[in-house]
C-alpha cells in the first residue's frame, strides 16, 4: 500500500475522529500521511501548516500539548521528524502530529502562540537536534552550555573520541 | 555605577525607572541553593522584595541518557531509566517497559500487572514522603523531615527486599518483574500499609495547626486552571487548579482500572492545596496497595514469550532451549518490529511519558522522555511574579522538582 492511499484509508476510517475532523475540513491538503498503529493516531502535516495545524485541533478540543521532540532519520531525507503529542483532557484521546524538515533549511514555525509550554520542549529540540523555531520568544540552548557546537541527539555526532 | 555592574548573568538585566535612580535587582540563586533541590539555577529580578521576573537555567546535571539509550538493548535501558527521576524509579521502569511492551504487543500476566500497581504506589508514598520532608524543611519546618524519612526507610527497605536495591532497584522487565518477591515481602508491605494511615494523621498533626506553615502556604503561587492546561501541568499541582485528571483513572495502564480509588481535586490553586491534595493522594495510594495486596492473583511473573523475557535460572540448567533463548537474548538483544508509541503513567509528579521508535533492531532508535517538572517548572514565573522573593522557595517546593528528570 503506498503512502496517499494509506493516508485515505486511515482518515476515513478516523473520520469521526474530532483532531481528523477538524483539519480534513480546515486544510485537508496539508494532511500529508496518516497512520493508526498500535492504538495510536499519527497525522503527518506540511511544514508551512503545523501552527495553524496546531491551532485547529487545540480549537477541536485537544488542550493539552504533553511534548514536542524530533527524531533524526540521517542519512534519509527530508531528515528531521518534529513530533507533537497533543492530549484531549475532555475527549481522553491522544493525537499525534509530526512534520518532515529537511536538513538544508532545518525551521519549523513554532506554536508557543498556541501553547505557551512548547517554550521548554522547543528550545530543547533545538538544542539537541539544531531544528529552528520560527517566532520563538527566546531560542537559546537550554540542556547544553550557551558555548557549546553541535546538537549531540544527531545521528551523525560523534559519541567517541575527542570532540 | 553603571547597570552593568549588577548583570551577573546574561539572562536578564536590571530595569532602571526612567528619570530616578530606582533600579530593579537581579539576583541568582542556585545552583548550589539547598530549597532548589538539586541544581537548579534561577535569576530572579526583584524590586525590593517583590519578584518580577523568573528566569530558570537548567542542565547542570544532563547526562544525555537519550542518547545512551540508542547504544543499548532495549533491556539494557531499564536501569538508565531510574536515573532520570532518582525518586520514584519504579515509576521510569513501569512507564518504559510499557512503551516496549506496547511496541512487541506483549500481554502481560495479570499477578506481575497487581504486583507492578503495588510497588509503583509505594513508590508514590515514598516520593511524596521525600517531597513533604524537604518542602517542610525549606518552609522551616525541620522535625517533619525526620518523621518522613522513618517510614521512607521502611519503603526502601521492602524494595531492597525484592529487588536488591535501595532507590535503583530495576526490578522490573520487559515482559513482567525479574524475580520472585521474598517470602515476607507481602508481610512486610501489609505491616508498613497498617502504619502507614496513622503515620500520615502524624505528619498532617505536625503541620496542619502550625500557623507558620499555614501563612507560608494559603495564599501563595496560585495557578489557575487555563494556565496549567496552557503551561503543561501535570500531577497534583493541576489537580489543586481544578483539573480533574488523573491517567490512572481517565487512561488506565497496567490494570489500573481494576482498582477503586479517590482523585483528590481542588480549585483553589495554592501550594497549600497542593499539599493537602499530595496528602489524599498517600492516603489513597495505601488504599490500591491494600487492594493489590488483597486481590493478588495466582500465576506467572513473566510473559509467554522466550524470545523477550530471560528464562529461569532452574531450566536454563536443565533444557536446552532455555539456554539458547538466554545466550541469544543477551548477546544479541530482541528485535523490535518498527513502529512508534507513546506511553504515559502517573508518575508521583505528574504525566510521565516515553516516546520508543523502534527501526526494527535490537536497539531503541530513539527514546525520548517526557517528564512532569520539567514542564511544570515553567509555571514557576507565572507563580511567583508579583509575590514576596520568600514564596519562590514554596513554590519550588510545591512542584515537587526533582532535577534528575528535568535536565536528563
Amino acid at each position: 500500500m503506498d503512502s496517499a492511499q494509506q493516508r485515505d484509508t486511515v482518515l476515513k476510517d478516523h473520520s469521526e475522529n474530532r483532531a481528523v475532523a477538524s483539519l480534513l475540513a480546515a486544510i485537508p491538503n496539508s494532511i500529508v500521511n496518516a497512520k493508526f498503529d498500535r492504538q495510536e493516531l499519527t497525522l503527518w502535516i506540511a511544514r508551512d501548516d503545523i501552527r495553524f495545524a496546531a491551532k485547529t485541533v487545540r480549537d477541536a478540543g485537544y488542550d493539552f500539548l504533553v511534548d514536542v521532540t524530533c527524531v533524526d532519520w540521517y542519512p534519509s531525507e527530508p531528515r528531521f521528524e518534529v513530533t507533537y503529542h497533543i492530549l484531549s483532557l475532555t475527549l481522553k484521546q491522544r493525537v499525534r502530529l509530526c512534520v518532515l524538515v529537511d536538513s538544508l533549511e532545518p525551521e519549523v514555525a513554532s506554536i508557543t502562540p498556541i501553547w505557551p509550554s512548547a517554550n521548554f520542549y522547543e528550545r530543547e529540540v533545538f538544542d539537541l537536534f539544531g531544528v529552528r523555531f520560527g517566532g520563538h520568544p527566546n531560542l537559546r540552548r537550554i540542556m547544553m552550555p550557551d558555548e557549546w557546537e553541535g546538537h549531540p541527539l544527531r545521528k551523525d555526532y560523534p559519541v567517541e573520541g575527542y570532540r | 555605577m553603571d547597570a552593568a555592574d549588577f548583570a551577573i548573568s546574561p539572562l536578564i538585566e536590571p530595569r532602571v525607572t526612567e528619570g530616578s535612580q530606582d533600579r530593579t535587582m537581579v539576583l541568582n540563586m542556585g545552583p548550589q541553593h539547598p530549597s532548589t533541590h538539586g541544581v537548579l539555577r534561577l535569576v530572579l529580578e526583584i524590586d525590593g522584595e517583590t519578584v518580577l521576573r523568573v528566569v530558570p537555567d537548567i542542565g547542570f546535571l544532563h547526562t544525555g541518557i537519550e542518547k545512551t539509550c540508542e547504544a543499548k538493548f532495549y533491556q539494557q535501558v531499564v536501569p538508565l531509566t531510574d536515573r532520570i527521576d532518582y525518586l520514584s524509579p519504579m515509576s521510569n521502569n513501569l512507564c518504559y517497559c510499557l512503551a516496549v511492551e506496547k511496541l512487541l504487543e506483549l500481554e502481560i500476566p495479570p499477578r506481575a500487572q497487581f504486583l507492578r500497581v503495588l510497588l509503583n504506589e509505594l513508590t508514590r508514598i515514598q516520593s511524596h514522603l521525600v517531597w513533604l520532608g524537604t518542602h517542610a524543611m525549606d518552609i522551616g519546618a525541620l522535625t517533619v523531615f525526620l518523621y518522613t524519612f522513618r517510614e521512607r526507610e521502611e519503603i526502601l527497605k521492602i524494595f531492597e527486599d525484592v529487588s536488591g536495591q535501595r532507590m535503583m532497584g530495576s526490578y522490573f522487565r520487559i515482559g513482567g518483574v525479574s524475580l520472585e518477591p521474598p517470602v515476607d515481602f507481602y508481610e512486610r508491605v501489609q505491616n508498613l500499609l497498617r502504619i502507614m494511615p496513622e503515620k500520615i494523621d502524624e505528619y498532617e498533626n505536625l503541620l496542619n495547626g502550625n500557623p507558620i506553615w499555614q501563612r507560608r502556604l494559603q495564599g501563595v503561587g496560585y495557578l489557575s486552571a487555563a494556565d496549567a492546561i496552557a503551561l503543561g501541568v501535570t500531577g497534583p499541582p493541576l489537580r489543586a487548579s481544578g483539573v480533574n485528571w488523573d491517567l490512572r483513572r481517565d487512561m488506565p495502564y497496567s490494570g489500573y482500572e481494576k482498582f477503586q480509588f479517590k482523585v483528590p481535586v481542588s480549585d483553589v490553586g495554592d501550594v497549600w492545596t497542593r499539599y493537602v491534595l499530595r496528602m489524599q493522594e498517600m492516603r489513597e495510594s495505601v488504599k490500591i496497595c491494600q487492594q493489590a495486596l488483597d486481590g493478588m492473583p495466582e500465576g506467572p511473573l513473566k510473559a509467554d514469550a522466550p524470545k523477550v523475557v530471560l528464562p529461569d535460572r532452574e531450566k536454563m540448567k536443565t533444557q536446552m532451549e532455555s539456554l539458547i533463548y538466554h545466550f541469544k537474548i543477551v548477546t544479541e538483544g530482541f528485535a523490535v518490529p518498527p513502529g512508534e508509541v507513546y506511553q504515559a503513567i502517573e508518575s508521583p509528579r505528574g504525566e510521565m511519558g516515553y516516546f520508543v521508535v523502534s527501526d526494527g533492531t535490537a536497539k531503541p532508535y530513539r527514546v525520548h522522555m517526557r517528564n512532569p517538572t520539567f514542564a511544570s517548572l515553567q509555571a514557576l514565573e507565572t507563580m511567583c511574579v508579583g509575590r514576596l522573593l520568600a514564596d519562590v522557595v514554596a513554590v519550588i517546593g510545591s512542584i515537587d522538582i526533582v532535577l534528575g528528570e528535568i535536565d536528563r
